[in-house]
């Protein structure tokens, strides 16, 4: 029963520890520091017990009757375990990094205590059984977030939070509506590899349609798909820590994750094909990939060219998953989580240049290379990874998309693969070039060698070799790509 | 004794109240306390009673209807009588620290709730049409004077406003009591469902007019007017009691004889509409003005005004979901509803005012008020996980299954319009302050345990909720036939 239980305590180790922060106030840093760690090991070693359980075929199942007929359910499959290794590893890494990044600044009790809801929320997002589970967290994340996005509490970032919550609030209301749809045509929307419609798609096959459309634009807000994207490039304003985590792990990958199990554990690829659901939301995905990093090249702040960059990368698994073919379903799946590696090196770097250099600003980044090594090398080993470059994590995502839309004899996605890896060499190239090579200004003349603190450093490192790792050894077993073949094996039925 | 449950459950609390009013609140509140203990005791007793057995009948006196009084406690009742204890309990709690340093406002009191307490009970269990009169008017007897408590000239106004409302709102029920007796010749509910044959224009007369008279003394708009400045203006303690459970009666008598017999007649589609029209007027309006107002204390009170609407939607809809979806609202309302204004008091006493505007930079000293209102904040949203979540979902299962989509869409607003004046009390916390403004915060005043834990544990309840759907719907029971 214990260790049946273990999505649920996973979800548990992050909530006890931001109560824990929350109580013990803003004075006791030790204590805060030890807790955080603490529990971001804890949990990743629950999250390694529960992935050798999965591999090995055991239940992982727990349940508790809400209202009459509804239940709060937690399991942990193969793509449950995908998300929360993902949340668990950057987890404590980005934990090391705040702790570094957030020294000496006020409200940290605070910070620390919504991160860690935030990661309990994501949690709950990832082993959530149903429909009606995965909104409870879902929601509970856009709570949990917005008071890291205004953390800093400045005019700017209060305005931010506004439109954040208009929009993550709003989409919110929409995915209830449709969640609530389909559990009055009596479908609860249990999660089950294959599908849950139990043949509704046959008498309402309009409302199924109407319905798809409902839980559509209330994930897309959060995976940020156009035109529901605009929150996305405007939180930029919140504290590095926070972009890192929002981009990479949480806020953006719930919804994506949200699109998987809808298509895969609730509609079923064959009722996607039927009423051609899966190509409408490839189009969408398509739109949103080439959209997204034509805006990325406009930008002057780097952050923002980041998060442009990110709108478009994550659609790559609604991509992938729209397309619906074997191979497209692990190149997208992949990229979930190796968008993840990459996005949050990308972000460090940004924060590391900012916090070390004050650089904001893509012109202020002249020669910063030499100030900069180790920090500029992990930047563009995620910048090549964003591209597409071999061996990087993110070129086996486009080759299996590639591959998976042959299969899916969906030809005209192979044009757009190509555009938006041109594009992304051109927005990020400039940027490695002025780097390595540009001339720094008079005034900026550089002094030697002044790298970040190691607090901010070394977990930059851990996850630029991660996102080279997941590349170079992507044959290894428990390689991410091994891990979502395993996965794309299971609802392909063998 | 389990019999006399009922009784004891009405008659304890008045007897705490007479015991103060005789000899003061005692050393170290003693009087007081022992009044929350003889009321809480039958009230808790009342509701295991009817959890075990189901619903529990006394005739007072052992006469039967319709010479005697018969009190009836169903699973319904019982869920009132519950959230009264457990608000109830909680805010008397808070008070005890509240009017710590006025003597004299303490005495009146614990000599007026108590009084209240009892009375809500009675109402909660009455089982005839004067009964519940009678009851309801000791409900607003007991409710004005505590408005009066604030001392101000402001609450004076307030609560004279409340008073002739709420007396032209009783005038309404009795006239039409009077008809439906003149008509049938009894009240007693059970028993006029026998003797009703063929309804003339006079029961519907006497309905509509009891319905009207209702609405007034629930605050439905548009007879909301004397509700936010004696909400908004009463003591914190005060304020979260009347919202909570004062105007929560109203409406449970309206749902009460809604699904009795008497009201046949305005069972028709267009009087259900009528009144759910009422409540969607209800819910934006209430919402639009807690947006606009300046006042926390107000934009708690305005927040009261839209909350209520929801329970109104019931009507067109019917059906086993949305009446536990509008009986789960009023409890998840009540509770949240104590808690915000538990916060707001809190936060207006150790600011020494409740001007949102200046609440700037606050966020960090105020902590534990400002969390607090955000988690009673989540209930009133309707974001999970919190009863206000819940109470939607089944309210939205329960349109959509009825084919009344629009009315789902109109509590979807509902919620995006609370989580508008909830985010922005939460806004003016998280901002810094202006760093060129000149005044600096001002000294914030400490407040003690005892006004700080109730407040912790009603918000607390309010998220806790999210998660007692199964035994609370359980001991409400089914719907009531004409509902179903």
């Amino acid at each position: 029963m214990i260790y049946q239980a273990l999505p649920l305590w996973t979800l548990m180790t992050s909530l006890v520890a931001a109560l824990v922060v929350f109580a013990a106030g803003e004075s006791r840093h030790r204590l805060r520091i030890t807790v955080n760690l603490a529990a971001a090991v804890f949990k990743l070693v629950l999250v390694g017990v529960m992935l050798l359980g999965v591999l090995r075929g055991d239940l992982f199942l727990v349940s508790f009757t809400i209202l009459p007929g509804l239940d709060l359910v937690f399991h942990a499959d193969a793509l449950t375990l995908l998300f929360t290794t993902l949340s668990a590893v950057l987890w404590l890494v980005t934990t090391v990094y705040a702790v570094s990044y957030l020294e000496q600044r006020p409200n940290r009790a605070r910070f620390f205590g919504f991160f860690s809801l935030c990661v309990a929320a994501t949690m709950g997002i990832a082993t959530a059984g149903n429909l009606f589970t995965f909104f409870v967290f879902y929601e509970l994340l856009t709570l949990a977030t917005w008071p890291l996005v205004v953390h800093n509490g400045w005019p700017k970032a209060m305005a931010v939070g506004r439109l954040y919550l208009r929009y993550t609030l709003g989409g919110g209301a929409v995915l209830l509506l449709g969640i609530v749809a389909l559990n009055a045509l009596g479908v609860p929307g249990d999660f089950l590899a294959g599908g849950s419609l139990d043949g509704l798609e046959k008498t309402h096959p309009g409302l199924v349609y109407g319905i798809f459309l409902l839980l559509l634009l209330g994930l897309g807000v959060k995976a940020a798909v156009v035109p529901l994207h605009v929150w996305l490039p405007n939180a930029m304003v919140a504290p590095a820590p926070v972009s890192a985590l929002l981009h990479a792990v949480a806020v953006v990958k719930a919804g994506a994750f949200g699109i998987v199990r809808v298509v895969y554990d609730v509609y079923g690829l064959e009722v996607m094909a039927e009423l051609h659901l899966g190509s409408l939301l490839a189009v969408v995905a398509s739109i949103t990939i080439i959209y997204g990093s034509l805006k990325a090249i406009a930008q002057t702040d780097i952050k923002r060219r980041l998060a442009y960059s990110t709108v478009s990368q994550v659609s790559y698994i609604a991509l992938g998953v729209g397309l619906g073919s074997p191979y497209a379903t692990i190149g997208g799946l992949v990229h979930l989580v190796h968008q993840g590696l990459m996005k949050i090196t990308l972000f460090f770097c940004a924060g590391n240049f900012a916090e070390t250099h004050g650089v904001h600003k893509i012109s202020e980044l002249n020669g910063i290379g030499r100030r900069m090594p180790w920090t500029t090398a992990m930047f563009t080993l995620g910048a090549f990874g964003m591209m597409g470059a071999p061996p990087m994590a993110g070129f086996i995502s486009k080759w299996y998309l590639g591959m998976g839309a042959l299969q899916a004899e969906a030809y005209w996605v192979i044009p757009v693969l190509l555009a938006s890896t041109a594009l992304n060499a051109i927005y990020f190239l400039p940027l490695l070039y002025r780097a390595w090579f540009g001339r720094p200004a008079a005034e900026h003349e550089p002094a030697g060698m002044a790298e970040a603190r190691p607090g901010l450093l070394v977990p930059t490192l851990c996850t630029g070799l991660a996102a080279l790792g997941a590349g170079v050894l992507a044959g290894m077993p428990l390689s991410p790509l091994s891990w979502v073949t395993f996965i794309v094996g299971q609802e392909y039925g063998g | 004794m389990t019999e006399m449950l009922p009784v004891l459950a009405v008659f304890l609390p008045m007897l705490g109240g007479v015991l103060v009013f005789l000899l003061g609140c005692g050393p170290r509140n003693a009087w007081s306390v022992l009044t929350v203990m003889l009321s809480l005791t039958p009230s808790l007793l009342l509701v295991q009673q009817v959890a075990a057995v189901g619903t529990v009948e006394h005739h007072l006196g052992g006469w039967a209807p319709p010479l005697g009084i018969r009190l009836m406690a169903d699973g319904l009742s019982a869920l009132m009588i519950l959230l009264t204890a457990v608000v109830g309990g909680l805010v008397s709690m808070h008070a005890l620290g509240h009017f710590a340093e006025r003597a004299n406002a303490a005495r009146n009191f614990w000599v007026l709730w108590p009084l209240l307490w009892g009375s809500l009970n009675a109402l909660f269990l009455s089982a005839d049409l004067f009964n519940a009169y009678v009851t309801l008017e000791l409900v607003t007897l007991a409710a004005i004077p505590l408005v009066l408590l604030a001392g101000s000239a402001q609450a004076v106004n307030a609560a004279l406003r409340y008073l002739i409302l709420a007396l032209f709102g009783s005038m309404l029920y009795l006239a039409g009591v009077a008809l439906v007796y003149g008509l049938i010749g009894t009240l007693d509910m059970q028993l006029a469902a026998e003797r009703l044959s063929g309804a003339g224009w006079v029961l519907d007369l006497a309905a509509a007019l009891m319905v009207t008279g209702l609405l007034v003394k629930a605050a439905i708009v548009p007879f909301h007017l004397w509700l936010p400045d004696a909400h908004g203006g009463a003591p914190a303690p005060v304020s979260a009691l009347l919202s909570a459970l004062v105007v929560k009666a109203a409406v449970y008598l309206l749902l009460r004889l809604w699904s009795g017999p008497l009201f046949e007649p305005l069972s028709q589609p267009a009087a259900a509409w009528l009144l759910a029209g009422l409540g969607v007027a209800a819910i934006l309006y209430g919402s639009v003005q807690a947006l606009r107002q300046r006042r926390l204390k107000l934009v708690v009170a305005y927040s009261t005004v839209a909350q209520l609407g929801y329970m109104l939607l019931l009507f067109p809809m019917a059906g086993l979901l949305a009446w536990q979806g509008v009986i789960y609202h009023g409890v998840a309302h009540g509770v949240a509803k104590a808690a915000l204004f538990l916060a707001a008091g809190n936060i207006l006493y150790q600011l020494g005012h409740d001007r949102i505007v200046d609440m700037r930079g606050s966020g960090s000293v105020l902590a534990i008020s400002f969390g607090c209102f955000a988690l009673a904040g989540v209930s009133i949203m309707g974001l999970p996980p919190s009863g206000g979540f819940l109470a939607k979902w089944l309210l939205l299962q329960g349109s959509l299954q009825a084919g009344a989509w629009w009315l789902a869409l109109v509590i979807l607003a509902g919620g995006l319009l609370a989580a508008g004046y909830v985010f922005r009390v939460l806004r003016a916390a998280f901002q810094v302050p202006d760093p060129d403004a000149e005044e600096k915060l001002p000294e914030v005043r400490h407040i003690g345990a005892m006004m700080r834990w109730p407040m912790l544990l009603l918000a607390l309840t309010a998220i806790g909720l999210g998660f007692a759907g199964e035994p609370l719907l359980t001991l409400l029971g089914d719907v009531p036939g004409r509902l179903g």
